[in-house]
């Protein structure tokens, strides 16, 4: 009985807030627009080819020994990136997001047979002499800019409507006692916080499956995956900021404070989750802090549902990640959670 | 008969500021009890404490004689001094959703007519007069049919019209049989409804009872009141006290018609006479040696 009044309770704060946010058509309007038009720039912008002559990786660490077997060619003309993990520049090669991959030492290469930019990487490397370099094929489809960016873009948006749409409403109710209000019913701080996250998910999916469908539309991306899989980890992914909004608004009543802090957790994500550029080169230190973001997370599994066809074992650790960090947040938000103002 | 709330010993400090400072009172179930005072007295802070609003420094607060628990949050009623509603929602969508809270509720229409909301009922509920919002939530706070109603400065804020259809609907809750809990700083408002009275200020109780009660206890006279222009007479000469003020004299009368009667004697014009009962506000000013509307000035 008591629970059956809990999941009454839990369902009419649900429609309530759903009702505000449908009715809030300025709130919503942005909520599609700001990331299709996104989604639409990049692939406008980033049409054309790319202003770069030609992008060589090579294994290892040794920029020297890379750049000698290519000496003939003008400095700058190519940009050279070093690869650790032989995996992942073979995907980046199989994705023509690498023209060539080199390996000095074992005097071997990796190229895309479909990709013309990799033929002439292939032939540059004969016309500098290393003709008996053993080769090997990667096959795969051209990655465009936009179908490597599409899962940054979403993510960056579900980020932003999680944190900003939860974080701003929990503490504008703070400020004008609304959640007051809902003290003085029989309600708990566990029903309302899952009210409003559930309430967000359900619109930030809703309104992702229609930006995407949309968007697919329009410019055909790449999906190799499953799009169930990828739907679960828009799921996680959104749970998780979410109840990161959470933690962020479940004491203050300021709405500066409030902004300030979401804006603490919004830009280093921005940047360092891989929503615009990869961090392959980036230094060690900043890789492992981008591990810590649930952005991070949430990219990294969708682009290798969408671009390489993983299933959810491939991608597990990252889903482990995402729902551990949920269920961390949305405690912590529980216990600090504040109805009302001092 | 077993009083249906209690409060012992009742205190709150926010840091060295006392706010509400040993206060204790029980509520027979089915009266309406006032808590008067001016603002800062610690009203709003002691309902609140009752209300499992704010945290009480010390004190017991006794629910039908146990501490109030989830029992008492299914049966109790709360209209806050400053609440707002959900953007969006209608009038009728809130009173869905409140109704929705509690394990008992009435139906919507019959405190919709109980509460006069059927004029307004799709409006957003953000967007109604302050009298209609103030009986939107006397409505919430009866939606789930309580036994007992706190009220918060209820009527603070609306004009005279609207505060009298106010007063008539919780004449009405009280003829039900519900226990209702009032605080005001309105002394009209107090006589007006309040079977019993708890007169604060400044976090303490300066005295308790029924208004008539209170009144009788303090004042054995009434007040005849003369412009000042047709008093001609001293206190020594009529006999009686006086108090003088901006426009008027006041004279504290223990016989109105010995008084009228020594006026006449000495030709005072009676054109302006006026018998005026003492009041809460004169009775407020005699305890602390400040009237209400000068408490709410501080």
């Amino acid at each position: 009985m008591k629970r059956l009044q809990a999941l009454q309770r839990f369902f009419a704060m649900l429609h309530a807030r759903n009702l505000e946010f449908v009715r809030d058509r300025a709130a919503l309007v942005w909520a599609l627009m700001f990331p299709a038009l996104m989604i639409l720039g990049c692939a406008i912008i980033f049409s054309g080819n790319s202003q770069r002559l030609l992008t060589i990786g090579y294994l290892g660490t040794d920029a020297a020994a890379a750049q000698a077997v290519m000496p003939s060619l003008p400095e700058g003309s190519i940009e050279w990136l070093a690869y650790e993990d032989l995996s992942l520049a073979s995907t980046r090669v199989r994705y023509h997001q690498l023209d060539l991959l080199l390996d000095p030492g074992q005097q071997r290469y990796w190229v895309n047979p479909e990709s013309a930019r990799g033929k002439i990487a292939e032939q540059l490397l004969h016309a500098n002499g290393h003709t008996g370099w053993q080769s090997q094929w990667i096959q795969g489809r051209a990655v465009r800019y936009v179908d490597w960016a599409l899962p940054g873009i979403l993510g960056m948006n579900m980020m932003f409507a999680s944190l900003f749409g939860v974080g701003y409403v929990v503490v504008r109710y703070r400020m004008n006692g609304v959640l007051k209000r809902l003290r003085a019913t029989p309600t708990n701080a566990f029903e309302f916080l899952s009210s409003q996250i559930v309430s967000r998910l359900i619109l930030i999916m809703l309104a992702s499956t229609l930006i995407f469908i949309g968007c697919d539309w329009l410019l055909d991306f790449l999906m190799l995956g499953s799009y169930l899989n990828l739907f679960l980890v828009g799921v996680l992914g959104s749970m998780a900021m979410i109840s990161l909004g959470l933690v962020i608004s479940s004491r203050t009543d300021s709405e500066e404070f409030a902004g300030g802090m979401l804006n603490l957790c919004t830009w280093p994500m921005m940047f360092l989750s891989e929503v615009w550029f990869s961090l392959d080169n980036a230094p060690a230190y900043v890789r492992a802090l981008a591990e810590l973001l649930p952005l991070t997370h949430l990219v990294a599994a969708a682009r290798s549902i969408m671009l390489e066809g993983a299933g959810l074992v491939a991608i597990q650790h990252h889903l482990l990640i995402l729902a551990i960090t949920t269920v961390v947040l949305t405690a912590l938000a529980s216990m600090l959670f504040r109805w009302q103002r001092d | 008969m077993t009083p249906i709330l209690e409060v012992q010993q009742l205190r709150k400090h926010y840091g060295p500021h006392i706010a509400v400072d040993g206060i204790s009172f029980a509520i027979p179930a089915g009266s309406c009890f006032g808590l008067l005072g001016p603002n800062g007295a610690g009203k709003t802070t002691t309902i609140e404490m009752i209300e499992g609003m704010t945290r009480p420094t010390a004190g017991t607060i006794l629910y039908k004689g146990q501490p109030p628990g989830q029992r008492f949050r299914e049966e109790c009623g709360i209209q806050f001094q400053h609440t707002a509603l959900m953007d969006y929602l209608s009038v009728r969508e809130v009173l869905q959703l409140f109704a929705r809270m509690y394990q008992h509720s009435v139906a919507i229409e019959p405190l919709v007519q109980q509460c006069q909301l059927d004029s307004f009922l799709d409006q957003r509920a953000t967007r109604i007069s302050g009298g209609q919002r103030q009986r939107l939530l006397l409505a919430l706070a009866l939606i789930n049919d309580p036994a007992i109603v706190f009220l918060d400065e209820p009527t603070t804020g609306l004009d005279p019209q609207s505060r009298r259809q106010f007063w008539a609907l919780i004449r009405r809750i009280r003829e039900a049989g519900k226990t209702v809990i009032l605080t005001t700083h309105y002394m009209d408002e107090a006589e007006q409804l309040c079977d019993e009275l708890v007169i604060m200020d400044r976090g303490h109780i300066i005295d308790q009872g029924s208004p008539k009660a209170l009144l009788k206890k303090h004042f054995q006279h009434v007040r005849v009141c003369l412009d000042r222009k047709d008093f001609t007479l001293t206190a020594e000469q009529l006999g009686e006290a006086i108090i003088e003020t901006a426009n008027d004299i006041e004279i504290l009368s223990q016989s109105i018609d010995r008084t009228i009667d020594t006026l006449r004697q000495h030709q005072v014009p009676l054109t302006s006479l006026r018998v005026r009962n003492p009041t809460l506000d004169d009775l407020f000013l005699k305890l602390t040696g400040h009237s209400l509307q000068e408490g709410e000035a501080s």
